[in-house]
């Protein structure tokens, strides 16, 4: 009786169990990248000031505090701690731009693309029938800026999909977007 | 009993019991006492070990304890307004467990089940039946003593359980598989052809009715004992016929505790609700030898180890004082473990799998089809020379705190009986490619010497710096709509991700796996003791894997219609027009 279920129609590769990873491809590269896919959306360029306020403020607060354990109580590891984190945040404030320009999503047939990270690169796709619900924030840096974060909630924890940075008029769209696209895949849980 | 089994013919024959009519129902009115069974036996201990000496004092003749509240009480002459107070709070108490056995009622209909709590702070609490994740049935000791069991509808989140504590244990029992069948969608399909189907018999609708052979021949055998003994006796399909004589030869008071006993001693699958036989089988020393050899064995051994060393080093005595009772403690865990894994079974209903556990209370719980998100076979290295495997699933809901191993659905099983259970979880994965494909997935690896691929897409050679041990077993494949993952050397992992519950996937590479041309990748599932990730792969192949997952996932998902598993099982025209 249980055996009716699940009717081995709509598999990707029915019963085949070796995928082709034979060629290597013309020129191998090392790094991981959706070739065939279409355009990525990009978030909006502003994005980086708030990166880079958050970066400056996480910075001012630590080399801060680092700094009084220096002077006031003689600590002297607490300057080779506050060194560390001052030269760590010029680091990522140099490379902020490009970070941000990393991140994409796409809205393809039936699921959520999403990728972010240069160093740390990572590719998430969510079909839009997992949605369960969505999520609006808006930061002080990013609503000076009108700009807002879009959460798309699975019932997994990890296959949360944040995208950062959109304009306020553009995450409303998505959002509503979104929904619409989960409605009409809606699949149970 | 609160809900006596309905006397009149039951209006479906598929419904066993009425209390799925949606009206307001209340609970087993021994509830409260065992709600808070631990509690007044905690007061009780409390007391008792205060008069401890008292009473014994009381048949040795011992002296007087001058000062002590009791003795204060009895010198000044207030022993009359003790008893009085004493007998005030008893009041209260039975008075307030009154009042919330009559607050706290439930009902049952086609679509939710409700339940409403409380005296000073109301709750009310309802879930969809077509959210149901799983249904479990639990029978703790002392409520067991007491026929009664506790069943809990499972539904997805955190905490957001309907718990039905306490029915009665045979009540319970059907409205499990009322509820099961509610929510199998079945019920539309069923109430019309009742029209057509319900014969003119003059035997009272006995829950074996719905067209189980060997269940309706019991009742028959045994209808002559049940109309002798009464409505006392009152679940005839669940005896055994060798009982029949015992059940005659007692009568109303007597048959109390005859049926208690049977309920005690009955084994946990209900006969007619699922084959009779647990697929598996485990023999008290395979279990007893699995529990011993695990990791916290090695902890316990390591401790002790340490212990010898630091008192022949000649530390003082304390940590010894400190460490002992701790180790002796650990005894305790090993029993509660054993005697919560012991008379393990699992069986395969027309409403899902069903996993049952526990010698003193005991433990059943029924998954739907289409709710187990992801299934880990795996073997501590401990286990390797007996061949002993563990199972253990990721539901999106897990039943609640106390019952917590209920994802875990084979504690210790030779390969044969990992792949009897996977035929249940995994419905229609049993052809000859996949059970060679799980085979290859638990004991296989990538052959070193040939360099020849197994059925996996496995991780480059280049990966062993990253993985030196397990690079050769590392990883994956899809097959109809199961994706596997297979890892680990140490602990050999096999894991299974139905696609269509599988939530998203990842493919993510830094630094290190980039130098090497590696990648690694997560299939995202509801949280649970399941972690379906692949450390390494090759750069080109993880752009495969992502490939393929996000399409089947969402393939899978739109083929998959388990939700309501009875309308794709049994489709009838009424079904059909009911929708």
């Amino acid at each position: 009786m249980p055996d009716s279920e699940l009717p081995e129609v709509n598999s990707p590769e029915p019963a085949s169990t070796e995928p082709a990873s034979t060629e290597p491809g013309p020129e191998p590269s090392e790094r991981l990248d959706l070739a065939e896919v279409g355009e990525w959306q990009r978030v909006s360029p502003k994005y980086v000031l708030v990166e880079i306020v958050g970066t400056i403020v996480n910075a001012v607060v630590v080399c801060g505090g680092a700094t009084l354990l220096w002077l006031l109580l003689d600590q002297t590891w607490a300057m080779w701690v506050g060194i560390v984190v001052l030269v760590g945040s010029i680091i990522n404030l140099v490379f902020e731009p490009r970070r941000v320009r990393a991140i994409g999503y796409q809205l393809r047939g039936d699921d959520l693309l999403f990728r972010r990270g240069i160093l740390f690169q990572r590719f998430v796709a969510v079909p839009y029938g997992r949605m369960q619900l969505i999520d609006m924030n808006r930061g002080p840096v990013a609503r000076w800026l009108g700009l807002a974060d879009l959460k798309f909630v699975t019932a997994a924890a990890t296959a949360t999909v944040a995208i950062p940075g959109l304009a306020e008029a553009d995450a409303e769209s998505l959002r509503d977007q979104l929904v619409e696209l989960a409605e009409s895949r809606r699949a149970g849980l | 009993m609160s809900e006596p089994a309905s006397p009149v013919p039951a209006p479906s024959s598929v419904l066993r019991t009425d209390l799925t009519d949606g009206e307001w129902h209340h609970l087993h009115p021994a509830t409260p006492l065992l709600r808070g069974g631990i509690f007044m036996v905690a007061i009780l201990g409390f007391i008792i070990a205060n008069l401890r000496e008292r009473l014994i004092d009381l048949f040795t003749g011992g002296e007087n304890y001058a000062g002590d509240p009791i003795d204060a009480i009895y010198e000044s002459g207030a022993t009359g307004w003790a008893l009085l107070i004493i007998a005030g709070v008893l009041l209260i108490i039975l008075v307030a467990f009154y009042l919330s056995w009559r607050m706290h009622t439930f009902r049952v209909n086609g679509e939710i089940v409700e339940v409403r709590s409380g005296l000073l702070f109301r709750s009310n609490r309802k879930a969809r039946l077509d959210r149901v994740q799983g249904v479990s049935l639990s029978r703790p000791l002392i409520p067991r003593l007491f026929g009664a069991a506790r069943l809990e509808i499972t539904v997805a989140g955190q905490d957001g359980n309907v718990q039905l504590d306490y029915l009665g244990s045979k009540l319970a029992d059907d409205l499990r598989r009322d509820i099961l069948h509610l929510a199998s969608g079945l019920r539309q399909a069923q109430q019309t052809d009742d029209g057509l189907a319900a014969s003119p018999e003059s035997r009272p609708a006995l829950p074996a009715a719905d067209g189980d052979e060997a269940a309706s021949n019991l009742a028959d055998s045994n209808l002559s004992a049940s109309t002798l003994i009464g409505p006392a006796n009152e679940h005839p399909a669940n005896e055994h016929p060798a009982n029949e004589h015992q059940a005659n030869a007692h009568f109303a008071l007597g048959d109390f505790a005859t049926a208690r006993y049977k309920e005690f001693r009955a084994p946990e699958l209900d006969p007619d609700a699922a084959p009779p036989e647990s697929v598996v089988r485990i023999p008290v020393g395979r279990l007893i030898g699995s529990i011993v050899l695990s990791g916290f064995t090695v902890f316990l051994l390591l401790a002790g180890i340490g212990l010898v060393v630091s008192v022949i080093a000649g530390s003082s005595g304390w940590v010894l004082v400190a460490v002992l009772p701790g180790l002796i403690g650990s005894f305790g865990y090993y029993f509660s473990r054993i005697t919560k894994s012991l008379r393990f079974s699992i069986a395969g209903t027309p409403d899902g799998v069903r996993v049952g556990f526990g010698l003193l209370s005991t433990s059943s719980q029924t998954l739907p089809p289409g709710r187990i998100h992801a299934i880990k076979v795996s073997q501590p290295i401990l286990w390797r020379r007996f061949g002993w495997w563990q199972m253990s699933i990721n539901t999106a809901g897990q039943a609640s705190g106390r019952s917590s191993p209920l994802a875990t659905i084979l504690p210790v099983g030779s390969l044969a009986d990992v792949e009897k259970v996977l035929e249940l979880a995994l419905p229609g994965f049993d052809t000859k490619t996949h059970s060679a494909l799980i085979e290859n997935g638990m004991l296989g690896g990538r052959k070193r010497d040939a360099g020849v691929a197994d059925f996996y897409s496995n991780a480059p050679a280049r990966a062993v710096w990253l993985r030196p041990f397990s690079w050769w077993r590392t990883g994956w494949a899809v097959s109809g709509q199961v994706a596997l993952i297979r890892r680990g050397v140490l602990s050999r992992d096999l894991v299974l991700v139905p696609l269509a519950r599988m939530q998203g996937v990842r493919i993510s590479q830094g630094p290190l796996l980039r130098r090497l041309r590696l990648a690694s990748a997560d299939l995202h599932t509801v949280a649970g003791p399941v972690d379906a990730s692949l450390s390494v792969l090759d750069v080109d192949e993880a752009l495969v894997l992502f490939e393929w997952m996000s399409t089947g996932a969402v393939r899978s998902a739109l083929a998959d219609t388990s939700h309501h598993w009875s309308r794709t099982a049994a489709p009838t025209p009424a079904t059909e027009a009911a929708e």
